[in-house]
C-alpha cells in the first residue's frame, strides 16, 4: 500500500506500525506534525497509544524514559533547540540504558526557517554516544523507525533520529505495511542502571562505552549505509549525509562528473567504508545538512592520502541548508541560465493576523513605554516576537524558552526600569514559572504581560499546558494576588489595560498582567466546526 | 517527462489546495512526486511557496533547482516575480493580476506592470473575480489551477477536473460543483 506523506507523516507511522506505545513532545517546526499524526491515527487512538502534548521537552523525553522502564516503545519528537531543554534527561539516558525502545526525534532547521539557531542534532548523539539514523527521503523515514526501535532494544541505547525541516516538511508516496506490529507488553526493568549513583554511573558509563565498538558495527552492515563506486575510475568521492544524497544523485543526474558515493544515514561512523574510501585516497567531499559534523571528524580520521573539503573549505556555504544548486555547485556543474531575478520586489515578512490580540498588547504597551524612554521589554518565543518588527517594534531582545522573565529579572537586579517581560501561555508554563519564581522570591520590581491566546499559536494551535490554570499558578510561585491582573486586549480596552499597566509597572515588585483572549486562528476553526 | 511546478502566494492563500489536486491526479496517473511545503510562521501573512516536482521517473530533490522550473503558478503578482530565478528560459508564469497588499513597500504599479509584461510566457486574470462570479468566492485557488491546466501537460485537463472532484467529495456535491465551475472559468480565461 501505498501513501502521500510528509517526511514527519512517514516518522509517525513508521513509528506505528513499529509498535510504539507512546509519543511524547512539545510542539515545535519543523517536528510537531508527528504527533499530530499519531493523535489522530485510528490505529494509534484505538490502542490507545499516549500522544498528548507534554509542558516542554525535558518533561517528555523523561516521560518516555519511564514507559522504556515499564518495557514499552516510546517515541520523543521535539525540533532542534528542545534538545538543549532536555539535554538532562538526553544524556543520563545513555548511561542508565533503556529497556523499552526509546526513538528520540530531532528535527533540525538549517536556514533557520522557524529557528533562533542552526545546531546539529548529530552533535548531541556524539556526545552523549548513541547511534543516529538520518533519513534521505520519506520512504527511508518510514522504513527506519522498526530499525532504530530494534537497535535501541538491542544496543540498550536511546536511538536519536535527525530530521531536517526540507525532509520534514516535503511529501512523496510510501509504501507502507497493511498492519501496525504489536505493542511490547509491560516488563519491568530490574536493572539497577537508572540509579545514577555514583559508583553505579561510573560502571554504567564504561558499559556505555563498551557498546560503541557494536554501534560502528551496526552503521558498517546498515542497509542505509552503502559505498556506490563510480563505473569510471575518479579521485573523488562524495559523502553524502542523510538528505544530502538526494542532492548528489540529482547533480549526477544533471551531468556533474563521476564520483563514488558513499551514502550515509546511520552513526557513528562506519570505519569499514572509511577504510575503503581512505584507500582510494583523493578528494573526499563531506556534503552535510546542518554544520560540519563529518567533515571535522574525517579531517582527524582520513590519511593524508584523501584531501577533506566541505563546508569548512568553502567548496560548501558555511551557513544554510543545502540546496541542489549549492551542492551541484560544489561538484563542478554549471548552474542552467534561468529568468533575472526582479528588481521590482519587496520583502513579506510573516506579520500578527488581523484582529490578533498580541497586538492590542503592543499598542498598549507601546502607548505607556512612551513615557519611560530607558525602560525595556524583554521578548520570548512565539507568534508575538514578531512584536519586535514594525509597526510596532517593542521587543529588545528573543532568545530561548522563558527568557523574557530571566531577563527582565536580571535588568531589573541592574537598575533597569521599568523591566517588562512579555511571555506567552504556553511559552510561560514551557520554561518560564521557574524564573517567576526567582523573581517573587526577591520581590523583584519587574512586570510580565503573560500574553494568554488559550493555545500554543505559532505551531498551528496545540493545546496548552496551562490553559486555565495561570492566576492560580502565579499567586502559587508568590506573586500577590492583587498584582495579577486579567485584561481582555481589544481596541475597546485599551484605556483600561494601559491604566493598570502603569499602575503595575509602579509597583515595586513582581506583578503579573495576563491579557487573555483567543487566538484569531484557533477561533475561526472552532467556529467552522460548530456549522 | 516531468514538470517543475513552483506554487507562490501569501500565506493563507491556499496554495497547497492547488498542490493537493495536482497530486492527486499526478498519483492516479502513476507518477512520482514530491511536494516541499512551507509550514510555520511564515504561514501567518508571509510570502509562502511548494515546490512540486512530478515525474515518470525517480526524483532524486525536493527542492528545484534554480534556473529548472516549467510553470510558477502564483496566488499574487509580486509574489510570481520573487521566483523568476527558478524558472526556466521558457517557462510559464501563471498567475492572479490582483496585488494583495499588506506590506507598506508594496511596488508602485507600473512598475508592477511593466516587470509583468516583460515576462516571455504570461497567462493572468483576476481569480476573485472570476470566483466570485462562479458564485464560489473561495474558489480563487481553483480559478487558477484552471488557468494553469492546459500548461502542466504531464496530467491531462480532464485528470485534473477529476481529482478536483475526489479531493473536495467530502464536503458534498455543491462544493465540487462549485470549485468545477471556477476551474472551468479559469481555463476558458487562460484561453
Amino acid at each position: 500500500m501505498k501513501k502521500l506523506l510528509l517526511g514527519d507523516e512517514a516518522l509517525a507511522l513508521g513509528a506505528i506500525h513499529a509498535g510504539l506505545s507512546g509519543v511524547y513532545a512539545y510542539p515545535g517546526t519543523p517536528s510537531t506534525e508527528i504527533t499530530e499524526f499519531i493523535q489522530a491515527d485510528p490505529v494509534a487512538r484505538q490502542r490507545g497509544v499516549h500522544s498528548r502534548w507534554c509542558t516542554n521537552e525535558k518533561t517528555a523525553m523523561e516521560a518516555a524514559l519511564g514507559m522504556s522502564y515499564a518495557g514499552k516503545r516510546a517515541l520523543v519528537c521535539m525540533k532542534h533547540v528542545g534538545m538543549n531543554v532536555c539535554a538532562d534527561a538526553f544524556v543520563n539516558a545513555a548511561v542508565t540504558g533503556v529497556n523499552g525502545g526509546v526513538v528520540v526525534v530531532a528535527a533540525d532547521d538549517p536556514s533557520m526557517h522557524s529557528s533562533q539557531n542552526e545546531q546539529d542534532s548529530r552533535f548531541y548523539a556524539k556526545f552523549a554516544m548513541v547511534p543516529v539514523f538520518e533519513p534521505s527521503n520519506q520512504q527511508e523515514t518510514y522504513d527506519m523507525m522498526a530499525d532504530a526501535f530494534a537497535l535501541s532494544e538491542r544496543a540498550g541505547l536511546p536511538v536519536v533520529m535527525r530530521m531536517v525541516t526540507r525532509l520534514a516538511h516535503s511529501r512523496a508516496a510510501v509504501a507502507v505495511a497493511e498492519n501496525a506490529g504489536a505493542e511490547n507488553a509491560l516488563h519491568l526493568s530490574e536493572d539497577r542502571g537508572w540509579v545514577l549513583l555514583p559508583a553505579i554511573a561510573r560502571r554504567q558509563y564504561v558499559k556505555l562505552i563498551d557498546k560503541q565498538a557494536a554501534l560502528v558495527e551496526a552503521a558498517e552492515k546498515s542497509a542505509y549505509n552503502r559505498l556506490e563506486q563510480a563505473a569510471a575510475d575518479t579521485p573523488l568521492t562524495v559523502v553524502a549525509c542523510g538528505i544530502a544524497y538526494n542532492y548528489v544523485k540529482e547533480a549526477l543526474q544533471r551531468g556533474a562528473r563521476a564520483a563514488s558515493v558513499l551514502k550515509l544515514s546511520q552513526y557513528p561512523l562506519p570505519a569499514e567504508q572509511l577504510r575503503a574510501i581512505d584507500a582510494a585516497g583523493g578528494k573526499v567531499l563531506v556534503v552535510e545538512d546542518g554544520q560540519p559534523v563529518v567533515e571535522e571528524l574525517l579531517h582527524a580520521q582520513l590519511s593524508d592520502r584523501c584531501t577533506v573539503a566541505g563546508r569548512l573549505t568553502g567548496d560548501l556555504p558555511r551557513t544554510g541548508e543545502l540546496t541542489p544548486d549549492n551542492v551541484a555547485a560544489a561538484l563542478g556543474l554549471p548552474a542552467p541560465e534561468g529568468q533575472p531575478a526582479s528588481d521590482v520586489l519587496a520583502a513579506r515578512p510573516p506579520q500578527l493576523c488581523p484582529g490578533c490580540g498580541h497586538r492590542d498588547v503592543y499598542t498598549a504597551l507601546n502607548k505607556v513605554m512612551e513615557d519611560y524612554p530607558e525602560g525595556r521589554v524583554f521578548g520570548d518565543i512565539g507568534c508575538y516576537t514578531l512584536g519586535a518588527l514594525p509597526p510596532f517594534k517593542t521587543l529588545a531582545s528573543c532568545v530561548d524558552m522563558g527568557a523574557s522573565i530571566t531577563m527582565a529579572k536580571g535588568a531589573a537586579d541592574a537598575g533597569v526600569f521599568p523591566a517588562v517581560a512579555v511571555i506567552g501561555d504556553s511559552t510561560f508554563t514551557h520554561s518560564g514559572m521557574t524564573g517567576l519564581l526567582d523573581a517573587a522570591n526577591e520581590n523583584t520590581p519587574i512586570t510580565v504581560v503573560l500574553s494568554d491566546n488559550l493555545t500554543t499559536a505559532m505551531t498551528g494551535g496545540q493545546d496548552s499546558a496551562g490553559t486555565s490554570k495561570f492566576e492560580a499558578i502565579c499567586i502559587a510561585l508568590g506573586v500577590p494576588p492583587e498584582h495579577v491582573k486579567v485584561v481582555v486586549p481589544l481596541p475597546a480596552n485599551m484605556e483600561e489595560i494601559t491604566r493598570i499597566l502603569r499602575e503595575e509597572l509602579n509597583y515595586k515588585g513582581v506583578s503579573v498582567i495576563i491579557p487573555r483572549r483567543e487566538c484569531m486562528q484557533t477561533l475561526r476553526r472552532h467556529k467552522a466546526g460548530k456549522k | 517527462m516531468k514538470k517543475d511546478i513552483i506554487l507562490c502566494g501569501v500565506g493563507g492563500q491556499g496554495i497547497l489546495s492547488i498542490a493537493t489536486v495536482i497530486g492527486e491526479a499526478a498519483t492516479k496517473e502513476g507518477l512520482t512526486l514530491k511536494q516541499a511545503e512551507v509550514h510555520g510562521m511564515s504561514q501567518r501573512g508571509g510570502d509562502v511557496q511548494s515546490n512540486l516536482r512530478l515525474s515518470d521517473g525517480e526524483i532524486f530533490s525536493d527542492l528545484i533547482p534554480l534556473g529548472t522550473a516549467d510553470l510558477v503558478i502564483s496566488m499574487e503578482p509580486m509574489e510570481a516575480l520573487r521566483y523568476l530565478p527558478w524558472l526556466s528560459r521558457d517557462g510559464v508564469v501563471i498567475t492572479s493580476s490582483k496585488p494583495f497588499v499588506n506590506i507598506p513597500d508594496y511596488p508602485a504599479e507600473e512598475a508592477l506592470e511593466s516587470a509583468l509584461a516583460a515576462l516571455p510566457h504570461l497567462v493572468r486574470a483576476d481569480i476573485e473575480t472570476l470566483a466570485k462570479q462562479a458564485g464560489n468566492p473561495k474558489g480563487a485557488n481553483m480559478v487558477l489551477l484552471g488557468m494553469a491546466a492546459s500548461h502542466i501537460g504531464i496530467v491531462s485537463t480532464d485528470d485534473l477536473r477529476e481529482a478536483l472532484a475526489r479531493i473536495f467529495a467530502r464536503k458534498g456535491d455543491a462544493v465540487v460543483e462549485a470549485n468545477r465551475h471556477c476551474f472551468d472559468l479559469g481555463l476558458a480565461a487562460a484561453r
